[in-house]
């Protein structure tokens, strides 16, 4: 199957790591990965700030660029739920765009699911000595019903205990731009967070967002916590070695060894 | 009520540094209660898409429901005083209370009530409003509005009510400070029980009014509301048009789904319909029957994108599970309906310059569409109000033109993999050593109270380049 890797903007600028991981799960599904050059962002900063006009090219270039891939893959719920839920409504007005964007919306998917619902993996090669805790992202789990899904995976990495978070399924307080329009409130729903994560004794928080993690890696790191947070991508490819998201990264010449 | 919505930012701000409301805000445990009621009735999901197409219908017919309601209503000896907006309203129950020379109104638990002020407003007059829901006592004591639909004293500990029990039942002869929850309900009880044998007029609000038969609906716990009406000359009922339903099966479809999804119970202990005054041969009842009917806003909002919003049943069950009301409370919204629901009424009713801030104080998590009985989709009525205020230019020039800017960087892929490839791989050096920044320029609203992690320095489609053998 040829899939084009929808990076997303957060995974291309801050954790490369996250689309290799992407790609290797592909690539041990039996997929031949592209990855389309004229990609940037799905445009949800504009959709969500209510500016559709911004919106709305940035769709186009989307839908364009992906034209012909099989499927459509993205290392993010919310991305992934933008173009599948979202762009169609963008272009209610432009039939011929609306078209275009529910065909594409009919092949793209959120990485863990596709893994598990269109490709039927049922088990990873990875093994992870530890207990880790999962964060369902809001977009992934209300828009696209990811749930199940990195459950089911994550119980076939080897040595891998997870521990369920209490309220798992409520926000983070990530939300976009909300986290910097109303920062004060954002942290506290983030401080929330972070209580229950550390309640749960893990050593390890996954999620399937990169912005969900900055926000709550960010928060766990300011409280002095040591636990550490990764995409569920990186885990469920073996990719651990990296330095978790915040943490000091040690190739650093004038750092210590 | 006077609106307070556009300091919503300040308003936050204390509410986040309120202690005893942070204390009292643990107390809302309607979640878990919800969770269990609806998995406990097989048809919950089923029910939830009759209640969705029920009130569309209505919606979507409301001229022929409001008529035939009126008809019914008439026949069966009620009247109905049709307000086009909260003045009327007033007006409209001041005139009912004036004619019967009524000193004391109790009242049962009404937001339209809120809405339209009436108890300053009958004050004002010379007349005595006593709130007869125990949440609602409690806060007409303390001279505050309601922080949450169903339970308007949620923000509220148990000690500050006990203040204010001691503070205002002295004149009553109660001189103890009471510690105990059923104590102070009991105190409270004895007090209105007076007030209720006194009162003039009742006045309630509706959860449903019903066409076939011209009835009105409502649901409490503590049976005041029964008292309200029954015990009065005149019951006067404040409604607003969208709590039409077209017949009794529809209003019972519709109660199926309110209690279990505002408290988790299966009916509320009360829920009692009133179709017009007493008859001959009734035991008991008002000698007039009122419908004050007001619009205030909501027509204007059939046919637009906002109609989905009259669907509303007012259960609190989007504010139950929101993040940022769970975190602030509900004053901060600033006028009578917090959380979701409030966020896209307040800008409809109130406007949105005054309102602005609401729909986007929200992280769009989307869990009040996924537990609203009527499935209004909360999230995107938000970003429709974000539109219009786009549209309008009410974000700050700055913050429009940093989303320009963003946007036009984004639809040219070459320049973008070049600045991008730039800024991290600076801020990636930046932040090499310590992998996160505690504070960055132009990113304090992060950085305040969360680290930023550090970006791994090259980018994806850099890399991606490299691996691929070709130019980055």
């Amino acid at each position: 199957m040829r899939v084009g890797l929808f990076v997303t903007c957060l995974v291309d600028l801050f954790r490369p790591s996250v689309g290799f991981a992407a790609v290797k799960l592909l690539e041990d599904a039996g997929c031949t990965v592209e990855v389309p050059r004229a990609q940037t962002c799905c445009g949800q900063p504009a959709y969500n700030s209510g500016d559709r006009k911004d919106a709305k090219p940035i769709a186009r270039q989307v839908i364009e660029s992906f034209a012909g891939y099989d499927a459509v893959v993205a290392p993010s719920g919310s991305c992934a739920g933008m173009i599948k839920i979202h762009y169609p409504e963008l272009f209610r007005d432009e039939p011929e765009w609306e078209r275009r964007a529910r065909e594409l919306a009919s092949r793209t998917h959120e990485l863990v699911s596709f893994l598990v619902d269109v490709l039927g993996v049922e088990r990873v090669a990875a093994s992870y000595r530890g207990s880790v805790t999962y964060h369902d992202s809001c977009s992934g789990l209300r828009e696209l019903g990811v749930k199940a899904q990195p459950r089911k995976l994550l119980a076939s990495v080897e040595g891998l205990t997870l521990k369920e978070l209490p309220g798992a399924e409520v926000c983070c307080g990530f939300g976009g731009t909300f986290c910097i329009k109303y920062p004060e409130i954002s942290t506290r729903i983030a401080a929330e967070k972070t209580k229950d994560i550390a309640a749960t004794g893990a050593a390890l928080l996954l999620a399937g967002d990169l912005g969900c993690l900055l926000n709550m890696a960010g928060k766990l790191k300011r409280e002095g916590s040591r636990i550490e947070a990764r995409h569920v991508a990186e885990l469920l490819a073996g990719m651990t070695e990296t330095p978790a998201i915040g943490e000091r990264r040690s190739a650093a010449p004038e750092g210590p060894r | 009520m006077e609106a307070t919505s556009h300091a919503f930012k300040s308003n936050a701000r204390h509410a986040l540094e309120d202690a005893q409301l942070q204390r009292a805000m643990t107390k809302l445990g309607f979640r878990e209660a919800r969770a269990a009621a609806a998995a406990r009735l097989p048809e919950f999901e089923e029910l939830r898409d009759q209640g969705r197409d029920i009130k569309n219908h209505v919606l979507a017919h409301l001229d022929l429901y409001l008529e035939r309601y009126e008809a019914e209503l008439v026949k069966r000896g009620g009247q109905i005083h049709w307000c086009a907006d909260a003045e009327e309203a007033r007006r409209a129950v001041l005139a009912i209370c004036r004619r019967l020379k009524a000193k004391t109104v109790t009242k049962g638990k009404s937001m339209v009530g809120e809405e339209i002020a009436i108890n300053e407003f009958l004050e004002a007059n010379g007349i005595a409003p006593v709130e007869t829901d125990l949440g609602e006592y409690i806060i007409q004591l303390r001279h505050e509005p309601p922080s949450h639909i169903i339970a308007p004293a949620i923000h509220l500990t148990k000690d500050q009510i006990s203040d204010s029990f001691f503070e205002n039942h002295q004149r009553y002869g109660k001189s103890r400070r009471l510690e105990e929850a059923s104590e102070l309900m009991a105190e409270a009880r004895e007090v209105l029980r007076a007030k209720f044998i006194a009162a003039d007029v009742g006045i309630t609000g509706a959860n449903f009014l019903i066409a076939e038969t011209g009835s009105s609906v409502i649901v409490t716990n503590e049976g005041n509301g029964d008292l309200t009406q029954n015990l009065t000359r005149a019951h006067i009922v404040l409604a607003t048009p969208e709590k039409l339903v077209p017949t009794l099966e529809d209003a019972t479809t519709l109660l199926r789904i309110l209690a279990r999804s505002a408290t988790g119970q299966e009916f509320s202990v009360y829920t009692t319909f009133s179709t017009g005054p007493r008859r001959a041969d009734d035991l008991d009842g008002p000698e007039e029957y009122h419908v004050v009917l007001v619009d205030n806003g909501r027509t204007r909002l059939l046919g637009t994108e906002f109609q989905e919003v009259l669907r509303c049943i007012r259960c609190g069950a989007c504010m139950n599970h929101c993040p940022v009301y769970n975190a602030i409370g509900g004053h901060a919204y600033g006028w009578v309906y917090p959380g979701p629901i409030g966020a896209v009424l307040t800008p409809a009713l109130v406007g949105v310059a005054e309102a602005h801030d609401l729909p986007n104080a929200s992280t769009l998590c989307g869990r009040c569409e996924s537990v609203c009985p009527v499935r209004i989709p909360l999230p995107k009525l938000l970003r429709h109000w974000r539109e219009r205020e786009f549209e309008a230019k009410i974000p700050p020039a700055r913050a429009r033109w940093a989303l320009k800017l963003w946007a036009w960087l984004a639809r040219r892929p070459a320049l973008y993999r070049l600045a991008t490839r730039v800024a991290m791989a600076f801020l990636g050096a930046l932040g090499r050593r310590n992998g996160r920044f505690r504070s960055l320029p132009l990113a304090h609203g992060w950085t305040d109270g969360r680290d930023m992690p550090a970006p791994e320095g090259p980018t994806f489609q850099a890399l991606w380049a490299a691996r691929r053998g070709g130019k980055p």
